[in-house]
């Protein structure tokens, strides 16, 4: 290595910085359609319009409640702990947004690719739970903490059989690094290459968790409002509710950005043949996330919320009993028909 | 100074910080928030010297498992810390000989240390193997019985939690999934047609 004067560290960080900032403007704006095609969904569901009034179809909707959630006036609460109850929604939405770093849109886009990237966005959302805890303790009022307590246990319980789910899919590509999951997919059967098909039970076990991690209806018992009001969410209003929003929506993306590249070959098209091949990568990637989003707004809308006792049954006694057999099934596939890869 | 050195200063100081606020806050939930904090820059530094997979590993279990529990514990207490504080200088002359004999081995350890044959610091971070392959390679070949072993370990204390814990308590109303799966439309919904006037 030759000898790196302060300029050029200077121009790696700015290089980085510039990165990071153009991902995170595209996947705001994303995360603003996103939040508009949910609510639209929603809506089509159950034979209503949606947003329509902001913009042709309603497609200001979003930055029009971001500009009220701006201009409002935060309410702190006089008996909240107030330190932590306002660094609550930034944990929330920072460590969302963090995620991000690892996730490659395309071969070689990515802002950092490093070698422990699924255990990286997994110790990240595992860390998701904090914001939800420290709000809920913060807010000092009975339906938020009744809240956190819930949202956290329910968290901390689905990420178990997720990581069980990773585990499978990292004994068949024989990489921690998610660029590489996804050439371990590139194939020459294209679709059919990729890891939904002989891992299905898997990927349904993951949509599934996916949908409880982070807080997504059916598994919303954290703000279950017949029961908690919002949730751990009661006492907070303008910016802060708003970041808890963002963190909500950006991890809900960055799930599904993980379902595209574990199970659905990330930036890879569909069939591997010359029309297909021409669409660049990152376009068959954003289709890919948008068809599971569009999958968890189909949920959201059509499917009744669980129980609490029931949800916690799944998780434990259906879930992980599953996805710990199939970690079991897969290596001994893998080991006895040769078919493993890496390491040897 | 390059800019891995500042990064270290950087998490090192933080990690340093926060370790003694853990101490020294008042607030029970401030202390393990900031010994989660104190996690975090300790993994900060475990990536710092290439070992970013025992940095993930630190932080998926100790900040995303452990200090959840801790976290849960501390703020389901109802202790009035102010009042526990109060025999604090009562205490201090056992708590400082405590400290100091402590620091005193700790000084001896760290004296008389020295690194093994061929042990080089931060091997990880130049060989072209990544090191979670690295780790597996070694844990599940030269070191499987006591990995094993280790696992026997934990299991053995999640049967004996389990045990400690499991109470069948009488008269507690259980909910029986295959039961209420197995209720059918007859058993749950009786309709009856209410003639007017009359009511049930």
């Amino acid at each position: 290595m030759t000898e790196t004067t302060w300029f050029d560290t200077l121009l790696q960080v700015l290089i980085i910085v510039a990165q990071s900032l153009a991902l995170l403007v595209g996947l705001l704006i994303i995360v603003a359609y996103v939040l508009l095609a949910d609510r639209k969904i929603w809506a089509a569901v159950q034979l209503r319009r949606g947003p329509n009034v902001v913009g042709p179809f309603g497609l200001f909707q979003s930055f029009a409640d971001l500009i009220k959630f701006v201009l409002k006036e935060p309410v702190i609460p006089d008996g909240s702990n107030k330190g932590v109850f306002l660094l609550a929604p930034f944990v929330t939405c920072l460590l969302a947004l963090a995620a991000w770093a690892v996730v490659p849109i395309d071969a070689g886009w990515v802002v950092a690719d490093i070698n422990v990237g699924v255990l990286y966005i997994f110790a990240i959302s595992s860390l998701g739970v904090y914001g939800t805890i420290m709000a809920g303790w913060a807010s000092n009022s009975k339906y938020p903490f009744l809240s956190a307590l819930r949202a956290a246990a329910q968290m901390v319980s689905y990420e178990v059989s997720i990581g069980f789910v990773i585990v499978t899919v990292l004994l068949c590509a024989g990489s921690l690094n998610l660029s590489a999951i996804v050439e371990a997919q590139n194939t020459q059967w294209g679709l059919l290459g990729w890891y939904w098909l002989p891992l299905f039970p898997m990927f349904v076990i993951f949509f599934i968790s996916a949908l409880a991690e982070t807080n997504r209806p059916p598994f919303d018992l954290g703000e279950a409002e017949s029961e908690l009001v919002a949730g751990f969410m009661v006492e907070y209003g303008s910016t802060p509710y708003m970041m808890f929003m963002l963190g909500e929506y950006v991890a809900i993306m960055t799930m599904c950005a993980l379902m595209a590249i574990l199970f659905m070959g990330g930036w890879l098209p569909p069939v591997p043949v010359a029309p297909f091949t021409w669409v660049p990568g990152i376009v068959w990637f954003l289709l890919k996330v948008l068809l599971v989003f569009f999958m968890f707004a189909m949920v959201k809308a059509m499917v009744p919320r669980y129980r609490y006792d029931q949800l916690m049954r799944l998780g434990w006694k259906v879930f992980l009993p599953i996805s710990l057999a199939m970690v079991v099934i897969v290596a001994s596939v893998l080991h006895f028909t040769g078919l493993a890869a890496g390491g040897g | 100074m390059s800019l891995a050195a500042l990064f270290f200063y950087l998490f090192a100081g933080v990690a340093v910080a926060s370790a003694f606020m853990v101490i020294a806050s008042r607030n029970p939930v401030h202390s393990v928030l900031f010994l989660i904090l104190t996690f975090v820059n300790a993994s900060g530094l475990f990536i710092l010297i290439g070992a970013e997979y025992i940095a993930m590993l630190l932080i998926v279990v100790y900040v995303g498992a452990v200090a959840v529990l801790f976290l849960f514990v501390v703020m389901m207490l109802d202790v009035d810390f102010v009042e526990l504080r109060q025999g604090f200088l009562q205490y201090l002359p056992v708590g400082a000989l405590v400290g100091l004999v402590f620091f005193a081995e700790l000084v001896l350890v760290v004296g008389s240390w020295t690194f093994g044959e061929g042990v080089t610091g931060a091997v990880a971070a130049s060989s072209d193997v990544s090191n979670a392959v690295q780790i597996g390679r070694v844990l599940y070949t030269d070191y499987v019985y006591f990995f094993q072993a280790a696992g026997l370990v934990l299991l053995v204390a999640m049967i004996g939690a389990i045990v400690l814990t499991l109470r069948h308590k009488e008269n507690v109303k259980r909910q029986s999934i295959p039961v209420q799966n197995a209720r059918t439309k007859a058993m749950a919904i009786d309709v009856v047609k209410v003639p007017s006037g009359k009511g049930l």
